[in-house]
């Protein structure tokens, strides 16, 4: 075994320091924290008695957490796929162009990405406001009245989704751009010669060679809109949020509003898991093309 | 090939290219739409009809956001506290990176799987205790308070780890054999060959750090102290909704970013592909 060196030592010790300290203060420690709280009946500051699992009994009966995991399950059943075909339409779409037309129509489906949640909020609240959106022009066409998308429930996922799905698909087209000029350009002359059609051609090269990509992105995708919070709070606050709540809105609501802190962490502790869960996967999926 | 089938796959083609080209027009335009409306007077927004210009032109709204609003504060308290977590990530990452990629000390495959693990835990399950730590500090309320959960960047690390294993290591003994301390090393050798890197993270750390919504949000109540992103969403204006208004702090809050990604296009698309595990 090799023996260590001591200056080495005190200068990776140095070196170390300020991150291993935000790391443990602010990661390590929260994390056990959140999963101690979990298991007591506290408000959000201050201490309270341990309750056992009752927290996580409790959770089967909450109407409002069963909400949340399905309102989070089906936005993601509405964003992750959506924008992960789209991404890969437009990055097919994008790579044929050239030059600075490319560039600028890349721009185009990229820019939204690089904006706050709360300038997109703002650009959407008026492009479809129930009194003056420009797309009301379109909906009265269609549905001969205006209508209140953000107070219509019906229409909130969706219409949420979509606005996400618009603000977010830049990351998954520069991936798949990434993957679209990793393929060489002979495979493409050589199906071209044997006479291949465009469609036997995506399907058979194409394809198969962005899959890893395919992979990549829908599982980054899932595992952050997981998470989903800023938009849909931001469109559904002042309205019925009961109905249209995720699960971190669901830790917000429990312990920030209803000051519940040990039953808020417990939720907390629920989507960790759940994402820590996907993350794994996500693991083997990509490694598993890794090692083919 | 055929000159018929030739004629159909340039056909086909070009549908392609021109469903693009709209599908790009269709992208860019709430956007514009965005931008034109902050042009108007409030009373010609909502005029009826369509106006896809300004039928006067005014810069009104823009000087209400600046002047009439606490915008110009806010954005104090993002530029503030963007750059902190900037610097100060980079700096902790840069350092750790390197401790890991070419020192040898107890603990260090420890310590990597520890933040490769890491990567995998979704901040916005912490919130809750990271409010209590904060309350617990004494720092709701502050800048500070803002700046600290966001100093967690394991793939900050990880990227510079990996980049600093693929310095030659001739480049190392050389400088060793000329006596290089560690310190020289790292502030003369390591950062120096990876200072591309360094742009594309500090880029993507900024844009991130300007655009979080959520940990701001709980950790500021009064409006003095409030970021762009969550001061345009959290304080409404008392005399109803004034359309050109809101959208010209909307504009004025995403201008750093866009700008941004405009200037540096391929540091963040680098940055990007980097966090995303591509090595680009």
């Amino acid at each position: 075994m090799r023996r260590y060196d001591r200056s080495e030592m005190v200068t990776a010790l140095v070196l170390l320091t300020p991150f291993v300290a935000i790391y443990g203060l602010l990661f390590v420690y929260p994390l056990l924290k959140m999963v101690m709280l979990s298991f007591t009946k506290s408000p959000l500051i201050g201490e309270g008695d341990w309750v056992g699992f009752a927290n996580y009994i409790k959770l089967f009966k909450d109407r409002l957490f069963s909400v949340a995991v399905w309102n989070t399950l089906y936005f993601v059943l509405l964003s992750v796929i959506p924008s992960t075909i789209l991404g890969l339409l437009i990055a097919l779409g994008v790579n044929r162009l050239k030059g600075w037309t490319q560039s600028a129509v890349l721009a185009a489906f990229f820019l939204p990405y690089i904006l706050p949640v709360s300038v997109v909020y703002r650009i959407w609240g008026w492009m479809l406001d129930a009194q003056f959106g420009i797309l009301q022009f379109p909906i009265e066409a269609i549905f001969g009245e205006r209508v209140p998308v953000f107070r219509t429930l019906p229409l909130f996922m969706p219409a949420v989704a979509f606005i996400t799905i618009w603000w977010l698909v830049g990351f998954n087209v520069l991936l798949y751009i990434a993957g679209l000029r990793n393929i060489s350009a002979e495979i493409y002359e050589a199906a071209e010669l044997d006479g291949a059609t465009r469609l036997q051609t995506f399907r058979r090269i194409t394809w198969p060679l962005v899959w890893p990509i395919t992979v990549l992105v829908a599982t980054i995708q899932l595992i952050l809109q997981l998470k989903i919070f800023d938009q849909l709070y931001l469109f559904g606050q002042g309205g019925r949020t009961d109905s249209v709540l995720s699960l971190v809105w669901l830790v917000y609501r429990d312990a920030f509003q209803k000051n519940q802190g040990g039953y808020g962490a417990t939720i907390a502790v629920v989507l960790f898991a759940l994402i820590v869960g996907v993350s794994v996967l996500q693991y083997q999926a990509l490694r598993a093309r890794g090692e083919k | 090939m055929t000159l018929q089938s030739l004629r159909r796959w340039n056909l086909a083609g070009g549908v392609i290219t021109t469903l693009t080209l709209l599908g790009a027009i269709f992208w860019a335009f709430p956007l514009y739409w965005a931008v034109v409306t902050t042009f108007k007077f409030e009373q010609d927004v909502v005029r009826e009809g369509i106006d896809w210009l300004p039928i006067r032109f005014t810069v009104e709204a823009y000087y209400n956001a600046l002047f009439n609003t606490k915008l110009g504060l806010w954005y104090l308290n993002s530029l503030l506290t963007s750059l902190a977590i900037t610097v100060l990530v980079l700096i902790s990452s840069a350092a750790a990176g390197y401790a890991i990629s070419q020192l040898n000390f107890p603990g260090r495959r420890a310590l990597w799987w520890i933040i490769l693990a890491s990567f995998m835990v979704p901040i916005p399950a912490l919130i809750i205790n990271h409010f209590v730590l904060m309350a617990d500090l004494g720092l709701l309320n502050t800048l500070t308070a803002v700046v600290l959960p966001q100093l967690i960047a394991p793939v900050t690390v990880m990227i510079y780890k990996q980049f600093f294993d693929s310095v030659p290591k001739d480049f190392r003994e050389a400088a060793l054999m000329d006596g290089a301390s560690q310190w020289q090393l790292l502030f003369r050798l390591y950062l120096p060959m990876n200072w591309g890197i360094t742009t594309a993270l500090a880029i993507i750390t900024f844009i991130g750090a300007w655009n979080n919504f959520l940990w701001p949000f709980l950790a500021i109540t009064t409006e003095d102290k409030m970021n762009v992103t969550v001061g345009i969403t959290q304080v409404t204006d008392a005399f109803g909704v004034k359309y050109a208004r809101q959208l010209s702090s909307a504009v004025l809050a995403g201008l750093p970013v866009a700008v941004v990604y405009l200037l540096f296009q391929r540091r963040v698309t680098q940055a990007i592909m980097l966090t995303a595990g591509i090595k680009g």
